[in-house]
């Protein structure tokens, strides 16, 4: 039969992920180590999995209302004001989602149109492209630079506006170059948004774990609340990705929209992960504190080992990646990669996966153990000196 | 307050001054100059290998004894508990609260070695009312440790995206 006379063209057009390639092929063999992993290595704090089980106990297993339970969307609006300085109605400005992916597709679903341009900064995570193209709208990329630290500047947004450009995605603290943007960054591009009278979609869901400062929504930069949508969620803050628990926060016109999609489509988000994730908002502070401080740790400890090898790497100020440059090797980034994970087995994800612009760099994360860490390092060293040996 | 310097000794004593300084945001000197008043004060009291025994063959046999003892009036239970510990047999010693007082940890080379031990040396010392002796079956986990693997290491982490 031709299935492909069936098929919606803008989701067959779309290309696979490029991270996969590398993990199925380590998955296949021994004695791998991987530092590809994009997701927390710590497991949900134990309370908040008790407060889930309690949930299921006491037979809490209908659907919850379509926006998420009403103690959740306060928790969430306490949350954003105690953390971020940002006020938001519970009743209207909250919508709780099957993680913050579901935010991001429903957003934009509910935002681009044939025609619209949607600015997204590279590299970034694999979604935003294929979800824009799928939503209907042209994804117009905007590369950002080493020697920025991955930040976006007012005159890299400038120069990619057209009177299409409909919608900006902030994708700070970023996966996978671990690139943040502090205040002082956001106060740089407000005015190029207002100037030309763009929303934006500020994905912040590595927003706690950000190192050396506090963390900074862009909503809380004055005269963005209006127009941004901010997407969060449960996964990172206290690792709980596989609850699969996320939230959306904006202008109450737009929530509703995006309400409207997320009640035909989706329903309700899991019961089980609100009423865990209630218990998060409570009392998980101090769970965040100390895994962020263990993330930290192996942050500088990787930061510093990559620069001591001759591969240069900025200090990332958020998230759990860093992105070390490694166009000394002369290799391109799938070669690297490659020869990498055959020579010395060890799996990182070629930079080039998340955007062209990530041509010459890999994806290191530091979601393992420190002993993990250290025997993954020693490999790449020893791969790193090998390399210089056979240029002699 | 957390110690991570201690922490990290607990977890791995071979952390190099350099990589705990990274780690902890410090200097190397800085580390020394801890590592060096930890010790002084007996806070950091060695520095040995974790040895699973049951893993080598021909190895001791493991008990605790609960020991009922009469406190002296001035030297309440030190006295006593110095005189457990001067057995080369005994490994460890705890003060308890609860229905005994002290906890006694012998290592001998078979049952009947730490049978004899506590049959001849440790229940009749005066100040022992009684003793109760438990064989150590398995350890299950020690330090922080899991003795006998069963915690898996597999990463069950899968790459979705």
């Amino acid at each position: 039969m031709d299935y492909d006379r069936f098929l919606n063209s803008r989701i067959k057009n779309s290309k696979p992920s490029g991270i996969r390639k590398f993990f199925d092929i380590a998955n296949e063999m021994d004695n791998v180590i991987s530092l590809s992993i994009g997701e927390p290595d710590f497991k949900t704090p134990w309370h908040i999995r008790q407060k889930g089980i309690d949930s299921l106990e006491k037979g809490k297993t209908w659907y919850t209302p379509n926006r998420g339970l009403a103690q959740l969307r306060e928790e969430i609006c306490k949350y954003f004001e105690r953390r971020f300085d940002v006020t938001y109605s519970p009743e209207t400005d909250v919508l709780v989602t099957v993680g913050g992916s579901e935010a991001i597709d429903g957003a934009l679903r509910c935002i681009a149109e044939e025609g619209d341009e949607i600015l997204i900064p590279q590299p970034s995570f694999v979604c935003y492209e294929p979800l824009t193209s799928m939503a209907g709208a042209t994804p117009v990329i905007i590369e950002t630079k080493a020697e920025n630290e991955f930040r976006l500047t007012p005159q890299e947004l400038e120069e990619k506006i057209t009177d299409k450009t409909k919608m900006l995605i902030l994708p700070f603290p970023n996966n996978p170059t671990g690139g943040s943007m502090s205040k002082e960054d956001y106060e740089a591009i407000a005015p190029v948004i207002e100037k030309h009278n763009l929303l934006v979609l500020s994905d912040e869901i590595y927003a706690e774990l950000s190192y050396g400062s506090k963390p900074v929504s862009f909503a809380s930069i004055k005269g963005m609340k209006e127009r941004t949508i901010v997407i969060s969620g449960f996964s990172k803050s206290y690792a709980m990705t596989g609850w699969r628990l996320g939230y959306a926060l904006g202008p109450k016109e737009i929530i509703a929209q995006m309400t409207k999609l997320h009640q035909y489509a989706i329903m309700s988000a899991p019961t089980t992960a609100q009423y865990a994730a209630i218990e998060a908002l409570k009392n998980g502070d101090s769970d965040i504190e100390e895994m962020r401080e263990q993330y930290d740790m192996r942050r500088r400890l990787i930061v510093d080992s990559f620069n001591a090898m001759g591969l240069s790497c900025f200090e990332p100020k958020g998230a759990f990646y860093v992105f070390p440059c490694i166009k000394s090797t002369g290799l391109s980034s799938e070669d690297f990669a490659s020869k990498l994970l055959l020579s010395k087995r060890v799996a990182v994800v070629p930079g080039n996966a998340f955007g062209d612009c990530g041509e010459g760099f890999v994806r290191v994360s530091y979601s393992y153990s420190l002993s993990h860490i250290k025997e993954a390092l020693k490999r790449i060293k020893e791969f790193i000196s090998e390399l210089e040996n056979e240029k002699k | 307050m957390k110690n991570r310097l201690l922490e990290l000794l607990q977890e791995n004593c071979k952390y190099t001054e350099q990589e705990l300084a990274i780690l902890l945001n410090t200097t190397p000197d800085e580390v020394k100059r801890q590592i060096a008043y930890y010790e002084e004060l007996g806070v950091i009291c060695g520095y040995k290998a974790l040895i699973n025994w049951e893993k080598v063959p021909g190895s001791d046999v493991r008990a605790l004894i609960e020991l009922k003892v009469t406190p002296k009036r001035d030297k309440g239970f030190d006295e006593i508990a110095q005189r457990v510990m001067s057995f080369k047999e005994v490994e460890g010693v705890y003060l308890m609260a609860g229905d005994y007082d002290l906890a006694v940890f012998v290592n001998g080379h078979t049952i009947q070695d730490i049978a004899m031990f506590v049959a001849k040396r440790l229940s009749p010392l005066e100040s022992v009312l009684s003793a109760s002796t438990h064989f150590i079956l398995t350890k299950y986990k020690s330090n922080m440790v899991d003795m006998q693997n069963l915690t898996s290491n597999n990463d069950e982490r899968e790459c979705v995206v």
